[in-house]
């Protein structure tokens, strides 16, 4: 019989606690995957966002708007590529429920901008035409069942009223953490209803984004942008969108933080369920421990043994609970959808999470392995249990 | 005959560490899903105890809050001359209009900013809200750029202690006096005279009026007039329902993520359970044998071991209230979906939340305990009493 067999054998004696010990580490296994997804979805919109793409907002809140007369004085800043703009729509598709970002944007630069979002050029050319049309989000259409020519309607909160917007165009995503889930539309349709309702608030844009040359430092473009409307009625905010993105995290932080601390407590119990085991089997086995070191098992062997056995239960629990976390991942992604937009099971979480389950296994096993190998074989002998 | 409670008390001493490790287990569970719900509920609290249920907060129809709500100022005049309206001491009705936006300010230590709501108060905004004390420092003077803080804003925004200064909308705003708001929404909030705010922001609009009912019965008629009323295109409600409104999403978010990672959690510590319970069967059988062999029937081995399963989760169960009990004193802050800007709340424990803990970990020794209860009871006398 081999070693590895004899640990095999070993984990197998009792099957139930076994089987129970694997169960409990599959199930935190799972809850730690999930959890750190989840961590993962909150700073979705800081991975997809990029080194060269700069936020300008009121420098006082993004409830504030800037003039749409920055455009053409941002666009003039050495170094800026390309401007575009947005508003912050805030609609509601029948409920308040069916939450999901709604932008009025500059066309067609807004999409010349997000390259990272792909419309299909002729889609695009009869979304461009047409003043109600809209383009939304392939996984957005998904789950409202929405099909190019449907017809939308979003009740205004900003902008009160029935809106009904055309779908015109699907986008996909070539980054798997960008968004697919949002919805725009003309940033002129927009425009146009505030100068009949509020002509005082009209020509005003949310915030403003551009792309700049690589070859420039972002701090400096964006103090350069600062500095043309210092001391002006809107004075400007300048950041690159990653930091941008890290603003709307941080707001959220405690619960992120909550979310982080109960991940780590779950490695906890999976270290106290396994000690647990562990502690039980070398503590029946005293007697027969002390009998292989009789006949020659080195305490340092006995101890791999131990080590050996944990580590098995463990990788088993690893497994099980690795092969059950994709199916409820994506149960999961379907159920907070308009939470999270982006909710997609990294790999490096798979590892992260086995990677814990085994050192775990390390940490469980060391107590009882320590102890057996420091019995004296005597003392083991003698042990009734 | 039953088997005295002591014998599964005692057994579970016997065995200290493998009882100790299986309660901690359970004590972390159990913390955990305590501390989702105190969450849920100090955010609650929070919210709902800042409305009164007899004023009346009139915004925009269909703005789902005052930071989107726009009301032009005759609106508010024809509201609050309404004669459901009750008057104050001095004769003038309790009613106001007012501006809320939303300012950003960098956070003490970290720096990073952070949304914080501005309210530009009317001069009857603090005898509507009685809740709101000014504890330290005075009111702002008429036609200064003057503003009082939340003691919560104070602490945790760089600038809003008393007598620093807050820059925005071009002006220096000096902090004179500090609030406190009885733990409501209003403790995020900064609050600065109406007129000064619209002037500074260039502002010719209001967010909202905020009233006071004579006679809380009237509010179907006051509701019914203005949101006829061809002038207006409003919504009228009560200010409790609109704050209560605001603590659902986020509550409710707090309570499914936090349940559901609970819930998942608590399966591994009810494994836990059932390894221990199943061990002490196991290590026992002799016993279980000598104690039906004594006379004792199934039905009492089965309970012994049940309430030892019980002792072990209700031990659990005090340690896992006990730790989140100490989440009291933690404040923490989160943003509300609804107006998009912080807010600060606690960690609140009620009795029923403690209640609930306790018997959800009871419930887990139930069910960690049941299965090797059954197998206890289920043993042969001679065979348990053969086993070496």
């Amino acid at each position: 019989m081999t070693v590895f067999q004899l640990v095999v054998r070993n984990a197998g004696r009792h099957k139930l606690r076994t089987a129970l010990t694997v169960l409990g580490l599959a199930i935190a296994v799972l809850a730690f995957a999930m959890l750190r997804t989840v961590v993962a979805a909150w700073y979705a919109g800081v991975e997809a966002s990029q080194q060269n793409r700069l936020v300008t907002r009121n420098a006082v809140s993004l409830a504030f708007p800037l003039p749409l007369a920055y455009r053409d004085r941002i666009a003039q800043v050495p170094g800026v590529t390309e401007v575009s703009y947005a508003n912050w729509f805030g609609g509601v598709y029948i409920d308040e429920k069916n939450f999901f970002a709604q932008f009025a944007v500059d066309t067609p630069t807004w999409f010349r901008l997000y390259s990272e979002y792909h419309v299909p050029p002729d889609q695009m050319e009869t979304f461009q035409e047409e003043r109600n049309a809209a383009i939304v989000g392939e996984k957005l259409a998904q789950r409202y069942g929405w099909h190019l020519g449907d017809t939308v309607r979003l009740r205004g909160t900003f902008f009160p009223g029935d809106w009904d917007f055309v779908i015109r165009g699907l986008y996909t995503t070539t980054l798997k953490s960008a968004d697919n889930t949002q919805f725009f539309f003309h940033w002129e349709r927009l425009d146009q209803f505030v100068r009949q309702t509020l002509p005082d608030t009209a020509g005003n844009v949310g915030f403003y984004a551009f792309t700049i040359d690589r070859s420039r430092e972002p701090a400096d473009v964006s103090r350069a942008v600062d500095a043309l409307f210092a001391n002006s009625l809107a004075e400007t905010l300048t950041e690159t969108e990653r930091e941008f993105q890290l603003g709307f995290v941080s707001m959220t932080e405690a619960i992120l933080m909550a979310i982080q601390v109960i991940s780590f407590l779950i490695v906890g119990l999976i270290l106290i369920v396994l000690a647990n085991t562990m502690a039980m089997a070398a503590r029946e086995r005293v007697t027969e421990y002390a009998v292989l070191k009789t006949v020659g098992f080195s305490p340092g062997r006995i101890a791999r043994l131990i080590m050996g056995e944990s580590l098995v239960i463990a990788a088993a629990g690893g497994v099980v609970g690795v092969i059950t976390v994709f199916p409820l991942v994506g149960v999961f992604a379907a159920a907070v959808g308009s939470f999270f937009p982006v909710f997609e099971l990294s790999p490096v979480t798979v590892a992260a999470a086995v990677a814990l389950d085994l050192s775990a296994a390390i940490a469980a096993a060391a107590m009882p392995a320590w102890v057996v190998a420091r019995t004296t074989i005597a003392d083991g002998l003698r042990r009734v249990g | 005959m039953a088997i005295p409670v002591q014998y599964s008390l005692r057994n579970l001493w016997t065995r200290r560490l493998t009882t100790a490790m299986t309660a901690v287990g359970m004590a972390l569970v159990v913390f955990v899903f305590a501390a989702v719900l105190m969450l849920a509920y100090g955010l609650e609290r929070t919210l709902v105890s800042t409305g009164k249920s007899d004023n009346v907060l009139v915004v925009r129809r269909s703005a789902t809050s005052e930071v989107q709500s726009f009301l032009a100022r005759e609106q508010t005049r024809t509201i609050a001359t309404s004669q459901e309206i009750a008057a104050g001491s001095d004769g003038s009705p309790l009613a106001g209009a007012e501006t809320l936006s939303i300012i950003n300010l960098p956070k003490r230590g970290s720096g990073k900013p952070s949304n914080v709501s501005i309210r530009g108060a009317s001069p009857q905004a603090a005898l509507l809200r009685p809740q709101v004390k000014l504890v330290e420092g005075r009111m702002w003077r008429p036609g200064a750029s003057e503003v009082i803080v939340a003691r919560a804003v104070a602490s945790r925004f760089q600038g809003a202690g008393l007598g620093e200064t807050i820059r925005f909308a071009l002006r220096d705003w000096t902090v004179v006096g500090i609030f406190d708001a009885g733990g409501s929404a209003f403790d995020s909030e900064i609050w600065v005279d109406a007129d000064q705010m619209m002037q500074a922001f260039r502002r010719t609009v209001f967010s909202s009026v905020l009233l006071r009912l004579r006679d809380p019965a009237e509010f179907d008629a006051l509701k019914a007039r203005l949101e006829s009323d061809p002038r207006l295109t409003v919504d009228v409600r009560r200010e409790a329902d609109y704050y209560g409104a605001q603590s659902e999403v986020m509550a409710n978010f707090i309570r499914v993520l936090g349940l559901l990672v609970t819930v998942i959690f608590s399966l591994g510590a009810m494994v836990g359970a059932m390894i221990t319970m199943y061990a002490a069967v196991a290590n026992r059988t002799t016993e279980i044998g000598t104690l039906r062999a004594l006379g004792f029937p199934r039905r009492a081995i089965w309970t012994a071991f049940l309430v030892e399963a019980l002792a072990l989760s209700a031990v659990g169960g005090f340690l896992g209230i006990l730790a989140a009990s100490g989440l009291q004193f933690v404040s923490i802050s989160a943003v509300n979906f609804a107006t998009f800007t912080e807010i600060a709340f606690r960690f609140i424990l009620s009795p029923i939340i403690a209640v609930q803990s306790l018997t959800f970990a009871l419930l887990m020794g139930v069910v960690g305990g049941v299965l090797p209860a059954v197998r206890a009871s289920r043993l042969h006398i001679v065979e348990a009493l053969r086993t070496p």
